[in-house]
């Protein structure tokens, strides 16, 4: 089936099988590997991307179900050779350690910061029950999110 | 994992899916895609042809002053933000985020899993289900709608297009739930619909999730409720109650058998009722 995805900003019109993964679009046929898969069961939000503004686990929609809309992936985060602040502040907090759930992490947290500016440390656990980190213990990560909010200086 | 191939459709009108289900044996709707695609994956489901209903909207949260309609497409987030009361807590505690952004109440009704918190919900409101296919329009009350474990009161060729939730005066409700620990689905999940006066209890009904086969009405707490004093030791009564009512439907797995999710109904009750009294 031929479909039309924004990815970053950029149109793709690529013909797909109805059984690929939006994951497997952005990996495989687009070769934007930042985005990664971590389980089975849709669990671990390892593959969490934003669809037209919102966080998605992209393991959990079909390629043709993104016909005509927008993706946005971790590679489509730093604009003009900048870091976007999320990122800086987990580079700066120390919010990883393999980096694995990382890019998950970060669209997570930069989609709901959207939606809620000043997050209490509640609300940040709470909207990334999402994704599974097996090496940080969340501290790090928590208090990442908690100073991207607070514009760097938390 | 990748499911197995498949043929996929979008269509523009209820009209259209209820043909399309008619045509083909082996066709499903696809929603939000957050029960049938994990199932697809692990090849639990494998369907020959999807059936995208995302193009027909029924995303509504509407209140029409006699009660609320939902659409069948509205999503656990939209609900969430949107609803008030026992509905809108369940829909704000389904899963994560990404879930709650894309999973919707239609497609969560009719997955019909155990361990989810919609349909005790819908069971203590009273809600009813609207539902078109072949044969017209009908409406199901939901505790008529849920029949046992990933099983449901739907034919094959229908399609639940909204969801209706009479507003009744005077009552308050709640939803307590124990969940997972990894997949955030209700261990027990138990909602409270109360009518209370001077602190009498003039009408209940409750509905259990989770530690059942499927949604349930528990009965015989309601009646123990009904016209009684809302106080500790009826609603210690109450917590009594509601494990003999469940106690022929009950699930359970190794880390939380059956007797231990019972016991925990009972305490969830008890939380449930004095949140919606509170
Ligand atoms: C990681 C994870 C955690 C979750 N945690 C929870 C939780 O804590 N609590 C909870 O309640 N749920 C939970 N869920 C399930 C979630 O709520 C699903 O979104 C929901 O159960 C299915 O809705 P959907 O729109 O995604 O349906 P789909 O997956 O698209 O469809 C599910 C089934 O319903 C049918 N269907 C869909 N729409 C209709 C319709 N309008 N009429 C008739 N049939 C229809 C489909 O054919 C299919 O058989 C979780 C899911 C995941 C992946
Ligand atoms: S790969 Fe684990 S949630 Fe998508
Ligand atoms: S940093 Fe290794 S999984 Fe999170």
């Amino acid at each position: 089936m031929q479909v039309a995805i924004t990815v970053n900003g950029q149109t793709y019109e690529r013909d797909v099988e109805p059984r690929l993964l939006l994951v497997h679009f952005l990996r495989e046929v687009l070769d934007l590997t930042g985005t990664k898969v971590g389980c089975d069961t849709s669990q671990c939000g390892s593959c969490t991307v934003h669809l037209d503004g919102v966080a998605l686990k992209s393991c959990t929609m079909l390629a043709v179900q993104a016909d005509g809309r927008e993706v946005t992936t971790i590679e489509g985060l730093a604009q003009n050779g900048e870091l976007h602040p999320m990122q800086e502040s987990f580079w700066e907090h120390h919010g990883l350690q393999c980096g694995f759930c990382t890019p998950g992490m970060i669209m997570a947290s930069t989609a709901f910061l959207q939606q809620n500016a000043e997050p209490t440390e509640a609300e940040i656990r709470h909207n990334l029950e999402g994704n599974i980190c097996r090496c940080t213990g969340y501290q790090n990560i928590v208090r990442a999110v908690q100073a991207a909010a607070n514009g760097g200086d938390g | 994992m990748w499911p197995k191939s498949f043929d996929y459709i979008r269509v523009n009108s209820v009209e259209e899916a209820i043909t399309q289900l008619n045509k083909h044996e082996d066709a499903k709707l696809l929603a939000g895609g957050h029960s049938l695609l994990p199932a697809m994956k692990l090849r639990l489901a494998e369907p020959a042809l999807l059936v995208d209903i995302a193009p027909l909207g029924l995303t509504q949260v509407s209140d029409r002053g006699h009660g609320w309609s939902i659409g069948a497409m509205a999503t656990h987030a939209h609900i969430a933000a949107n609803a008030n009361g026992a509905l809108a807590q369940a829909a704000a505690g389904i899963g994560d985020q990404q879930v709650r952004n894309f999973g919707t109440i239609g497609g969560n009704i009719a997955h019909a899993d155990p361990a989810s918190d919609p349909p005790a919900v819908l069971v203590a409101l009273g809600a009813k289900i609207y539902i078109r296919g072949s044969g017209g329009e009908r409406n199901v009350a939901a505790e008529d709608f849920f029949i046992d474990l990933f099983t449901t009161d739907l034919l094959s060729d229908e399609i639940i297009t909204s969801i209706y939730i009479p507003r009744k005066e005077g009552h308050t409700n709640a939803y307590a739930k124990m969940a997972h620990p990894a997949s955030r689905y209700a261990l027990v999940g138990v909602a409270v619909d109360i009518c209370t006066q001077e602190g009498h209890c003039r009408e209940v009904r409750i509905g259990v999730t989770g530690a059942t086969t499927h949604a349930v009405r528990a009965s015989g707490a309601e009646a123990v409720l009904q016209g009684a004093e809302i106080n500790d030791g009826n609603i210690a009564q109450a917590c009594e109650a509601i494990q003999a009512d469940i106690a022929d439907q009950l699930l359970g797995d190794a880390a939380y058998p059956e007797d231990y999710r019972q016991a925990m109904a009972g305490v969830f009750l008890g939380r449930a009722i004095r949140a919606a009294t509170a």
